[in-house]
């Protein structure tokens, strides 16, 4: 089969974007941090990304239906790192995210979204009907629902939610009924209630609340949140410059290089650099769905789609927090935000959707 | 396995496609609603974040006496507060802190939560003007409380145990009642400004202005970079008319006694000492005094804030006796030979108005000089009310004297139209009588009698009373250009002599000759003022009507005619005026013999002045024998000043003169045994303030016994914007280390 792969069929285009926002963001990690106890953080984001393209061409090598016929062996040890986590994991702030494997921190629920993305695909791709029976709908709903339970106990709220998106772009394209998305809803509404008063911790409510009104506690919880909007408001249409941020340089915005690194960007390049990468992702995302709807199969269109809904999800959670749409939750900006797992975790993504692009022509 | 027969429809792939680009347009409006529509909004908030202005405080200017000697200054202090941006401070370092501050840790807990909305930049203050001890706790505890600092202010420190306390005034800070008054526009809340006396009347000059840097800071509220510099103005030092010496002695020689001195030199106008008593301590209000102590000072019957030399309105008693001469005088109402006979009294319109002794015929020399009540009621009946308010008037009683104090009263000079204006009632005849001895409805202020009678004997040249030289003020003071402006009182030559001279004999052979001065020409006029009349006093009885015994007045000058000062006395319930008489004599004496000595080249020592023993039995008459001057009892009670109970703790840091750091507790000393057991040798500063006298003009005896293990060469804190108080050497005698005691 390997001999119908060819770097021909590679998408140079994705690829192009992808660096092109990550080079953004090591310029924007590079301004935010200077002065500051992460000063020169900057390379070892490139030394990530230089490791996220390795691991994207390899990835791209291996073929993605051996990866699905791993599923079932990969949605175990997801299960099992998470349980392991909750278990040996280093407690650091508050919450068990990470296993210390000394020379590095292992954070699973990073790799139980990509497992997931596989799991939803083998699973669509074997069910093989377009219509989605409510059976279905709640047995792959259980799939996604058991890791994320796993990951909230940690607690980690914001990691969970991504796997949202993952179920629910699987059961959208898996042929759900319009009538079963209602009634889901419902429930989700229902139970809203329940999971305020015993499914959140406390500083996860103060987010919430912090969300709704900022300003009534200004100097504490709300802190963030408006000064991210201060930030992003005092970029104007210009922005202010390289390394000429206020808020980022003064240390107003909270964390400018990892989860607030839009609104530092946004900040010292004005409307039109924000638009500039709003637009690159877009592009990013646009090519993601061209390339699922080239796939040469079920799995490869579930596959991409898994990426792209967690990519937006991504965007609208982390830009929305930014500019105000969103609660504070931590989610990282996928290839701008600093972070190891992160990087790693897209380029693996987008190595999969690679693996599926370059075998459009197989068959 | 995987066909391409099984893909997905085509339709939800492009609804998904639709539902992230509505996303991306939802993002995209929040960016422009923030960057475009609401730019301006947030670039100020930005600006407001990272833009601090830190004060630079100008250091008060100093008050200087008339020979450049300190009477006030400023002093380092330093107040803790609570840095907030560090992130909330939990309640167990709380209660840490309380301790080593001595704090109350309940109250500091509440006063924190009840402060935790202002912005973080702002501190919380904790405590001022905190203790050496104090000051280390905080030191040696800076990683355990990063959010726990000190800042360093410039405190005004006064003279102890209120001396001079209502001519300088003390500073406080800038109420919201008086932002709003016009005159205080440019000051900001948290300006420390006059509150009254000099401070008051001079804030403008004193204050200074206070410099400014634009920081840029980071959320952390530290500095990381400087905008502008706008260095602070320090307050210009004043110079004030005021001789320590005359002033020391005035302060002792009053002692405890309720009353009022004024010192004035009738030439040019320019007060040289000036007192009240009760008195306060100003100090307390320069640290922060507290509630419990304000209206203590406020509800004190003795009335200790009020500045009695330009404030206490008064019956001038028989000192009216002098201006009633000029005006007989100049009137030819009465001719200098012309005799009155006094029979003890004397009936007009139908009543009898008493004196205190059978005079018998009297001419006016001899009136003035026994103080014969009936001689100067016929005088009066002949004047009329009229003529007599003109004359007083003239010499500026029940007019402001136009001192530069605030607050000055004005004094009541009756008349006909002020009678009817005030009471709508008609002068009665009877009234006048009353008046022309000083009783009556005549009230008048200790500074106007000085200033009047030292015009009479200067040949009838008023002046405006100061206490600041005009040289050292900025032009916008346009009153003190015409300081040597003289309204000139024309008083003919032969009356100008007699009554100088009659005012001579009131101290050889008068009313007044236990306060005579051998071999210096001290002239003056007492007066024995009822508080209330003789009929109610003997209603109440001799135990309540003691309450009410006479003011005693005395008012004279040196020398008879063209004085080079004049000084007057008040002694509230002192009895007879002859006890004033003594008062003023005392400063007298050190006016000459300081001046001899200036003449003569050689340095001058104040002496030990005691104070006048208050008058035990009011009903003694004075003896009409020539006597030598009166031997001064010795005080029965070492005498104390108004609220000295509270010795000010201060703390500071110094260094020696080798330049080792020490930090130390000291109190202002209040114990009486200090305050007494040691006389003045030379006035180097105000009591209190010898630490702050020049070391180049320092004067003070080598032997001065009070200065323990300070060495002289001290070099003593300035006011300069430059000051570095850390660095400052501070204190000498007054003060005591804690555990020196």
């Amino acid at each position: 089969m390997s001999r119908y792969i060819r770097f021909r069929d590679f998408d140079w285009v994705l690829l192009g974007f992808v660096l092109l926002i990550c080079a953004l963001g090591v310029s924007e990690i590079y301004s935010a941090t200077l002065h500051t106890k992460f000063e020169g953080m900057y390379l070892r984001q490139i030394y990530w990304i230089m490791a996220g393209v390795v691991l994207l061409f390899i990835v791209s090598l291996m073929n993605y239906h051996s990866l699905l016929e791993a599923v079932p062996w990969m949605y175990g040890f997801s299960l099992l790192s998470l349980i392991s986590v909750l278990v040996f994991g280093k407690k650091y702030l508050g919450a068990r995210r990470w296993i210390d494997f000394r020379v590095f921190h292992f954070q699973p629920s990073e790799w139980v979204k990509l497992i997931l993305i596989l799991t939803m695909a083998k699973y669509f791709a074997d069910y093989r009907a377009n219509e989605l029976p409510f059976r279905e709908l709640v047995k792959a709903g259980l799939v996604v629902l058991f890791p994320m339970l796993l990951v909230l106990k940690q607690p980690d709220l914001g990691t969970a939610l991504t796997y949202v998106p993952i179920a629910i772009m699987a059961l959208f394209l898996g042929g759900m009924k319009a009538r079963h998305g209602i009634v889901l809803l419902l429930v989700a509404a229902v139970l809203m209630p329940a999971v305020w008063k015993w499914g959140l911790k406390p500083y996860q409510k103060e987010r919430l609340m912090t969300f709704i009104a900022p300003e009534a506690d200004a100097r504490g919880a709300g802190y963030q949140v408006i000064q991210s909007q201060v930030a992003v408001g005092a970029g104007g249409v210009w922005g202010k410059g390289i390394a000429k941020g206020t808020q980022t340089q003064g240390q107003f915005l909270p964390v400018p290089h990892t989860d607030f690194i839009f609104a530092a960007w946004s900040e010292e390049h004005g409307f039109v650099g924000a638009l500039l990468v709003l637009l690159l992702y877009f592009g990013v995302l646009m090519r993601l769905i061209h390339d699922a709807q080239t796939a040469p199969d079920r799995a490869g269109v579930f596959l991409i789609m898994g990426v792209v809904a967690v990519l937006a999800f991504h965007v609208l959670v982390n830009v929305g927090m930014v500019v105000g749409f969103m609660p504070v939750t931590g989610i990282p900006l996928p290839m701008m935000s600093y972070g190891g797992s992160s990087i790693l975790f897209t380029f693996l993504a987008l190595g999969i959707v690679m693996n599926v692009r370059m075998r459009r022509f197989v068959n | 396995m995987y066909g391409r027969e099984e893909k997905v429809p085509i339709l939800r792939l492009a609804v998904a496609q639709y539902v992230i680009l509505a996303i991306f347009l939802l993002l995209v409006y929040g960016l422009w609603r923030l960057q475009v529509m609401q730019s301006e909004r947030y670039t100020n908030m930005a600006e407001q974040n990272r833009i601090k202005e830190v004060p630079i405080l100008a250091p008060r200017g100093r008050l200087l006496d008339r020979e450049g000697r300190p009477i006030v200054d400023n002093y380092p202090s330093f107040s803790a507060l609570l840095l907030r941006s560090q992130g909330k401070i939990s309640e167990a370092n709380l209660d840490a802190i309380a301790i080593g501050l001595h704090l109350d840790a309940t109250e500091l807990k509440n006063r924190v939560r009840r402060l935790s909305s202002m912005p973080g930049y702002q501190p919380i203050f904790l405590k001022f003007d905190i203790t050496p001890d104090e000051l280390a706790f905080i030191e040696s505890h800076r990683n355990e409380y990063p959010e726990l600092d000190t800042i360093t202010v410039h405190r005004r420190l006064y003279p102890k145990n209120g001396f001079m306390a209502h001519l300088v005034g003390y500073v406080g800070e800038v109420s919201e009642e008086m932002l709003n008054q016009p005159r205080f526009e440019l000051y900001n809340s948290g300006d420390v400004v006059g509150q009254s006396g000099i401070e008051a009347e001079y804030n403008d000059t004193l204050m200074g202005k206070n410099g400014s840097r634009r920081v840029m800071v980071n959320s952390k509220g530290k500095e990381v970079g400087e905008l502008s510099d706008t260095p602070a103005v320090p307050g210009k030092a004043l110079q004030l008319t005021i001789d320590l010496d005359l002033q020391i002695a005035a302060e002792e020689a009053l002692g405890d006694r309720p009353g009022a001195i004024v010192a004035m030199d009738p030439r040019s106008g320019e007060i040289l000492a000036m007192v009240s008593r009760p008195t306060f301590d100003p100090n307390s209000f320069a640290v922060h005094i507290s509630n419990k102590e304000w209206t203590a000072l406020l509800n004190d019957p003795g009335k200790p804030l009020l500045n009695k030399a330009i404030q206490a309105q008064l019956a001038p008693g028989s000192v009216f006796k002098v201006i009633m001469s000029v005006a007989g005088l100049q009137e030819k109402a009465i001719t200098p030979e012309q005799k009155v006979v006094c029979n003890g009294g004397a009936d007009f319109y139908g009543h009898f108005f008493k004196c205190d002794r059978h005079h018998g015929p009297v001419s006016m020399a001899q009136a003035i000089s026994v103080s014969c009540d009936t001689y100067f009621y016929t005088l009066g009946a002949r004047l009329g009310i009229t003529r007599i308010a003109q004359w007083a008037s003239a010499f500026g009683l029940g007019q402001k004297s136009g001192i530069d104090l605030p607050q000055e009263a004005s004094g009541v000079m009756p008349s006909e139209s002020w009678k009817i204006k005030t009471q709508k009632q008609k002068w009665y005849a009877g009234e006048t009588i009353s008046v022309s001895i000083g009783q009556g409805a005549v009230a008048v202020t200790p500074i106007q009698l000085a200033r009047a009678i030292g015009a009479i004997t200067s040949d009838g040249q008023l002046r405006t009373p100061h206490l600041v030289r005009p040289d050292s003020l900025p032009p916008q003071y346009t009153a003190a250009q015409h300081y040597n402006d003289v309204k000139t009182v024309p008083i003919d030559s032969d009356a100008w002599t007699l009554i100088t001279d009659a005012m001579a004999d009131v101290t050889t052979t008068g009313t007044a000759s236990m306060a005579h001065l051998p071999g210096i020409d001290f002239a003056g006029k007492t007066g024995t003022a009822q508080t209330i009349s003789l009929e109610a006093r003997k209603r109440m009885g001799t135990s309540a009507g003691k309450a009410f015994e006479d003011n005693a007045w005395f008012v004279g000058v040196t020398p008879r005619r063209n004085p080079e000062i004049v000084v007057a006395v008040l002694s509230q319930g002192a009895g007879w005026g002859w006890r004033s008489g003594i008062v003023a004599s005392k400063i007298v004496k050190v006016y000459v013999d300081k001046k001899a000595a200036h003449d003569a080249g050689r340095p001058y020592t104040l002496p030990k002045i005691e104070p006048v023993a208050p008058g035990a039995d009011s009903g003694e008459a004075p003896s009409s024998q020539p006597s030598t001057p009166a031997a001064t009892p010795p005080a029965a009670n070492p005498p104390k000043t108004g609220n000295n109970q509270a010795a000010l703790r201060m703390g500071g840091v110094w260094s020696d003169p080798t330049g080792h750091l020490h930090s130390g507790n000291f109190s202002l000393d209040n114990t009486s045994a200090a305050n007494h057991a040691a006389p003045f040798h030379r006035a180097t500063a105000a009591p209190g303030m010898e630490a702050f006298a020049d070391a180049a003009s320092n004067m003070r005896a080598t032997n001065a016994p009070t200065h323990n293990n300070v060495p002289s060469d001290n070099k003593l804190p300035r006011s300069s914007p430059h000051w570095t108080p850390t660095l400052a050497t501070l204190p000498a005698p007054g003060w005591r280390m804690r555990g020196e005691q």
